[in-house]
């Protein structure tokens, strides 16, 4: 006999508050191991997405959503900008490097991007099998993607007009697959891209009206929106203001929209986050109302330990190592459910072709979730820990 | 072996409590006798270190129990000392054995499972190590707790009004064991009670009236 075996018998022995304090403490652990798991992986993918991009330029409109659309692809773009516009802006001394980006069409769901292939040199993209594009209406797959959608190096498919998957499909234009990418893990895995030339084929082909129209579109060429980065930081400064006042166009900084929608989802957090506190508290509050009526109604017992030769401090230690032992098994099943519901909540975005989130990762910040179960459950156990170092043995002699 | 001299005891507030001087040989038997209230308790407590003496000496089983504290007095109580409460304070959430091997971990000895099954042998326990408290009758209960009282082979066993609730047939088996049992561990026996069949069963054990300040043979006092 151990003082874990005799904890674990003790707890065993009453299964009803033990197991209450369990959910309880499982519960405000999860709940916690969950919100880091989420906020961190988040926090992650929109730095990796962003790192490099200085400023985003594209048709007037929310410059939140500019940014949503063209660099995580999460939402709707604003509209689009004319060619010539953005060619000019390519020349302007302050930009160091410009992609278009043009977007309209989906296949299953995942975004048909036309761009350059600078675009996949930006994230440090490769080639998990064939080759990048050469020539219009060739596609290379993101990973996800591909895996997804069964996407190989020589399939062709047919992409579908609109970004919500349900518009008409663009039957006389298919793609052809050039090259999947490996996995990257950030924006590119979940596309699929394509010259930017592509684009323009496929939509001037299917809604020009005759070779006169199509000369006319030609003319008018667009892309969705360019993402550009400045050769000196000292250009955050007066380019942003160049394009919004002399232009047709928005220039939108990503770090600075970014802060602003991770400021208005703090609140979210901040509320789930202090729900997780307030179930921990209840969690130690119970845990603590739990130990103390042991204590209490072990009272002759502990006596009887320490009428058998144990010191205070073992008696003592046996009421903390009950607690430890309730706080060990609640952080194990905290953590696991907190990365099961993580890893549910990604399955279904990944449904959604949204954020990349999974459970399958473990976050050195997890440690603390550890830390955090053992001092809620030490600290509810303090008081009757010390009930039972103070024990009166004589108590033992007077119980009739 | 016990010996007292001018021992005293004072709670905060009351007069303090003197007992008899006494010098029982090892393998002794005592009876502590006197009314609710008297000090049979205290004089228990006392000679198992519970409580530091107010006044006077005591030697418990060759050790001036004056000269230790502490961890040292825990340690001497676990060797020394096999207690029986009236309240038998058996654990409900661990077997017969898990009873027993509870005395063998307060005490800091090695787990010693061979031990825990001959004294359950001895005390006819053998078919009940894995029944729980309270699936035992009174009379089984007490043995259990005697049982775990002996395991350690003590110096002295300290019995806490072992026949109080028992009837005639059971008081005397129970005294019976329980004189048996110190008289095969050659250790001493004291047993505080206010039960006259005690030193009736007990002839031989030498008798200390608390409150009344004498000591006599059992045979006299009554």
């Amino acid at each position: 006999m151990n003082v874990l075996s005799l904890a674990l018998r003790y707890l065993v022995a009453r299964p009803l508050a033990a197991g209450l304090n369990l959910l309880l403490l499982s519960l405000g652990l999860g709940s916690i191991t969950f919100l880091l798991l989420v906020s961190t992986q988040i926090d992650r993918a929109f730095e990796r997405d962003l790192a490099g991009i200085d400023v985003v330029v594209g048709a007037k409109g929310s410059p939140m959503q500019l940014i949503l659309a063209g660099v995580f692809h999460i939402d709707v773009p604003t509209g689009n900008i004319p060619l010539e516009a953005v060619q000019e802006l390519a020349k302007n001394p302050q930009v160091a490097q410009l992609i278009p980006i043009s977007l309209g069409d989906t296949f299953r769901g995942f975004r048909i991007v036309g761009t350059t292939p600078a675009y996949a040199t930006h994230y440090a993209a490769t080639l998990a099998s064939g080759a990048l594009w050469s020539q219009p209406m060739q596609a290379v797959a993101g990973a996800q993607a591909a895996a997804t959608t069964g996407l190989a190096v020589g399939a062709s498919f047919i992409g579908s007009h609109g970004l919500g998957g349900t518009g008409h499909a663009h039957g006389d234009h298919p793609y052809q697959v050039t090259g999947v990418l490996a996995r990257c893990g950030c924006v590119l895995d979940r596309l699929i891209l394509t010259a930017t030339e592509s684009v323009w084929q496929v939509h001037e082909k299917s809604t020009a009206l005759d070779a006169e129209d199509q000369k006319i579109m030609e003319a008018e060429r667009e892309v969705t929106l360019a993402l550009i980065r400045y050769k000196s930081p000292l250009a955050a400064v007066t380019f942003p203001r160049l394009v919004n006042t002399t232009t047709e166009m928005q220039a939108a900084a990503p770090a600075v929209e970014i802060t602003r929608l991770l400021r208005m989802v703090g609140v979210g957090t901040e509320v789930l986050r202090g729900f997780a506190a307030v179930l921990l508290l209840t969690a130690g509050l119970s845990v603590f109302i739990a130990l103390w009526n042991a204590v209490r109604e072990r009272r002759a017992d502990l006596a009887m330990l320490r009428m058998l030769g144990a010191a205070p401090a073992k008696v003592a230690g046996l009421v903390l190592c009950e607690a430890l032992l309730l706080a060990v098994v609640a952080t194990a099943l905290g953590l696991a459910a907190g990365h099961l519901l993580t890893e549910v909540v990604g399955s279904w975005l990944q449904s959604e072709r949204s954020l990349p989130l999974t459970g399958w990762i473990w976050l050195s910040a997890e440690w603390w979730v550890l830390a955090l179960g053992a001092g809620v459950a030490l600290l509810a156990a303090l008081f009757p820990a010390v009930g039972a170092y103070r024990l009166d043995v004589t108590t033992l002699l007077n119980s009739r | 072996m016990i010996r007292t001299t001018q021992l005293a005891y004072g709670y905060q507030g009351q007069a303090a409590i003197r007992f008899p001087d006494l010098d029982l040989a090892q393998a002794g038997v005592l009876l502590l006798q006197g009314p609710s209230g008297s000090g049979k308790s205290t004089w228990l407590a006392l000679a198992a270190g519970l409580l530091r003496a107010g006044g006077g000496s005591m030697l418990v089983a060759g050790q001036d129990l004056g000269l230790l504290q502490g961890s040292a007095l825990d340690a001497w109580r676990a060797r020394a000392i096999g207690f029986l409460p009236q309240k038998l304070h058996l654990s409900s959430a661990l077997t017969v054995q898990g009873n027993l091997e509870l005395a063998q971990w307060a005490a800091g000895a090695a787990a010693d499972g061979e031990a825990v099954r001959r004294t359950l042998h001895a005390l006819g326990l053998a078919d009940l190590a894995q029944r729980r408290p309270d699936q035992l009758s009174g009379g089984q209960a007490q043995r259990v707790a005697l049982a775990r009282a002996v395991l350690l082979n003590p110096r002295v066993i300290l019995a806490d009004e072992p026949t109080a609730s028992l009837d005639d047939t059971a008081a005397g088996a129970a005294l019976q064991l329980l004189g048996a049992t110190a008289h095969r561990l050659q250790a001493t026996l004291v047993i505080a009670t206010h039960d006259a069949r005690v030193a009736q069963a007990l002839p031989a054990a030498q008798l200390c009236r608390i409150g009344v300040q004498s000591i006599e043979p059992a045979g006299v006092g009554g």
